[in-house]
């Protein structure tokens, strides 16, 4: 097993190097001291909040933003000397580029293909995008689906070695989602290093071999999904609301719980409470639950809610920061 | 430069085509709309024989006097009805027979009637005995080339070159970069020149359909005339083409809106819609700001573009304005190379 902080070793240089990256706007400190490292064949996801830095990390690597200080590396180049021969390598699609809507689907992709030396053909991107249907129609017409397989189109049409993906799919209904995760399985079979961005924790966990989370332009935690899940301490999350209804009352109002009767039970790591409701981390979900139930009706409260979900990267970011990802 | 450089710059260039012909309304702002012009001015300002004009005197010897001119249609008023009808319009002078002399009551001001005066006057004279001391004949010449609509459709189709070259560029590199595709575009390996080379080729292209188009039309409809080289007028139009395609792109190098863009477009153009001689010659503005007028592309465009078409004037003999244009091709191009907004 690899340590979560290298990644594996599939050759000799890493497809991508980024160190000590910091870049301030007028008042935002947006990427404050960045390391990471990227494997070839990898597909690597940062996640965090809105504002966590993710996209001026991308646009620093994509060459689009000059940060402040540190350097990138990427197949061996670098930006100041090699920037024609990366923009011919690197594939990239934008968070929201809105192509122009009077030209069809095959006329955007012929002219990105004119861009690059070597390349697919714009038929072969067209079915890679699945889009073989809308060749002929025009981008105005597409669906938000739709359109987010032709900005993937684009990004692929120069058979980049490093694909950049910029939350692909923030707006999409989940039919499109998995359509588009579909896709993205689909490169990393065919041994593209991918990197993209999300807020999305599933999307993270479906997609991704390794994760770096994001906070205020730092990393807060890198591995595979799923050692970063187990730092949350249990593989299970039970989450609960009580009620307490006082003697002569008919009237039920929010129970108190004491929580420190809740740790005691065996396989229960930790409590904490978010607008009333509780979450509990537990390990052995069958042996703790019956226990849970127990130890609240002897503290005389009545379940209004009870749900219990296997730990996520949600939860992970929970724990490491207090706050929810889709909070602001 | 190898192949696939040269693919960008055709599909880049087709890209433009495509876009301009999917858009109706940029179809009809670039052909429909002067020729519509050029036929509203044509009808309205056609040359039409002179106009005769109704006086009036206060005794029929006077009226009998007076209609001896083909210029003047002249009746009998008295004083105080003649008063009105002048305050009124309906006639322009008014002859009153008094004790010693002729009186002629009109509005000094007014052009028609100053000639009224000075026909009414030979008229009377004349039937009271004048003879001419020298005898003089009229040749009347209504050659093309100095009509109004000889003189507008020059002026108008240097206002056409203008707003199609400042509009079709501002806006579209403007709406490139409202909706992130000019970033989307940086980030590819496609050479930056070529985006901009993309819009002055597909300009250059288009000029040729459109001019052709609008001179074809005053050609055939007006009889206007073309007096000079015909590849010297395709020159100068290219050359104002170009000149305001750089504008239009210094104009939208740095704007980030379709707003901020359409302000800068007007304030740009306002001033050469106005001073520039589209509609009536430019030298009548006062003698002070002459020289800033004759600096404006628009002016130097319409006074080259009009000695072409109506004097056949030589390139030769056009170097000012040709200069001018020139300057102001090179100059904003130069400078919006250099703080060309590229996200």
């Amino acid at each position: 097993m690899t340590s979560p902080l290298t990644p594996p070793r599939k050759s000799s240089s890493p497809t991508l190097l980024l160190r000590g990256l910091r870049k301030a706007y007028a008042d935002v400190q947006a990427v404050d001291g960045l390391d990471l490292e990227v494997a070839k064949g990898e597909c690597f996801g940062l996640l965090g909040p809105n504002g966590a830095g993710k996209t001026t990390t991308i646009e620093i690597c994509e060459g689009l933003t000059t940060p402040d200080e540190g350097t990138v590396e990427m197949l061996g180049l670098n930006w100041r000397t090699g920037a024609d021969e990366l923009r011919q390598r690197i594939g990239i699609q934008l968070q929201e580029t809105q192509f122009p809507e009077k030209l069809t689907v095959e006329e955007t992709l012929r002219l990105f293909r004119s861009f690059y030396r070597h390349g697919i053909s714009v038929d072969e991107s067209i079915r890679t995008a699945q889009l073989e249907e809308k060749r002929r129609s025009r981008v105005g017409g597409l669906s938000g689906g739709q359109k987010q397989r032709l900005a993937m189109a684009c990004a692929l049409v120069g058979d980049p070695e490093l694909l950049f993906l910029d939350e692909p799919t923030t707006g999409l209904d989940p039919q499109a989602r998995r359509h588009l995760w579909d896709l993205v399985d689909g490169l990393k079979q065919a041994g593209r290093t991918v990197i993209l961005t999300t807020h999305y924790m599933e999307e993270a966990e479906r997609l991704c071999d390794r994760v770096a989370i994001m906070d205020h332009g730092r990393v807060i935690a890198l591995g595979t999904p799923q050692q970063l899940i187990a730092t949350v301490g249990g593989e299970d999350i039970v989450e609960f609301a009580v009620t307490h209804t006082e003697p002569g009352s008919h009237q039920p109002i929010r129970g108190v719980v004491d929580a420190a009767e809740l740790i005691a039970i065996p396989g229960v790591q930790s409590h904490r409470v978010d607008a009333a409701l509780h979450q509990l981390s537990v390990t052995e979900l069958h042996n703790s639950v019956p226990r849970i139930f127990a130890e609240l009706a002897a503290q005389g409260l009545h379940l209004s809610e009870f749900r219990t979900h296997s730990a996520t990267l949600e939860d992970v970011f929970v724990r490491l920061t207090g706050r929810n990802l889709r909070d602001e | 430069m190898n192949k696939f450089r040269l693919g960008s710059l055709f599909q880049l260039t087709m890209v433009r085509f495509r876009l301009l012909s999917r858009e109706p309304e940029a179809i009809f702002w670039i052909f429909v709309f002067p020729i519509l012009l050029a036929l509203g001015l044509g009808v309205a300002f056609r040359n039409r024989p002179a106009d005769v004009l109704p006086v009036a005197a206060t005794t029929p010897q006077l009226v009998q006097a007076l209609a001896a001119d083909n210029g003047l249609k002249a009746r009998l008023l008295d004083g105080s009805s003649g008063t009105r009808a002048l305050a009124t319009g309906s006639i322009l002078l008014l002859a009153i027979q008094q004790p010693a002399v002729v009186a002629y009551q009109y509005d000094d001001t007014n052009p028609d009637a100053r000639i009224a005066r000075l026909l009414a006057d030979r008229a009377i004279q004349t039937a009271a005995g004048r003879h001419d001391a020298v005898s003089a004949q009229n040749q009347l010449v209504h050659e093309t080339g100095s009509r109004y609509i000889d003189f507008v459709v020059p002026g108008l189709l240097g206002m056409n070159l203008m707003g199609s070259a400042i509009w079709g560029l501002g806006f579209a590199i403007v709406e490139a970069r409202q909706k992130k595709l000019l970033k989307r575009m940086v980030a590819s390996p496609m050479p930056r020149w070529q985006y901009l080379a993309s819009f002055l080729l597909s300009r250059l292209v288009m000029l040729v359909i459109e001019v052709g188009f609008f001179l074809g039309f005053a050609g055939v409809v007006f009889g206007v005339p073309f007096r000079g080289s015909l590849w010297q007028l395709g020159f100068l139009c290219a050359l104002t083409s170009m000149a305001f395609s750089a504008l239009g792109l210094l104009i939208s190098s740095r704007a980030r809106t379709m707003e901020a863009a359409s302000g800068l477009m007007n304030v740009v153009m306002l001033p050469m819609w106005i001073f520039s001689g589209v509609f009536f010659s430019a030298s009548r503005f006062p003698a002070v700001i002459q020289p800033f007028v004759r600096a404006l592309p628009l002016t130097a465009a319409n006074d080259a573009l009009r000695a072409n078409m109506l004097q056949g004037t030589g390139l030769s003999h056009l170097a000012v304005p040709v200069a001018i244009l020139f300057a102001w091709f090179v100059v904003p191009f130069a400078v919006s190379l250099r703080i060309f907004r590229w996200r």
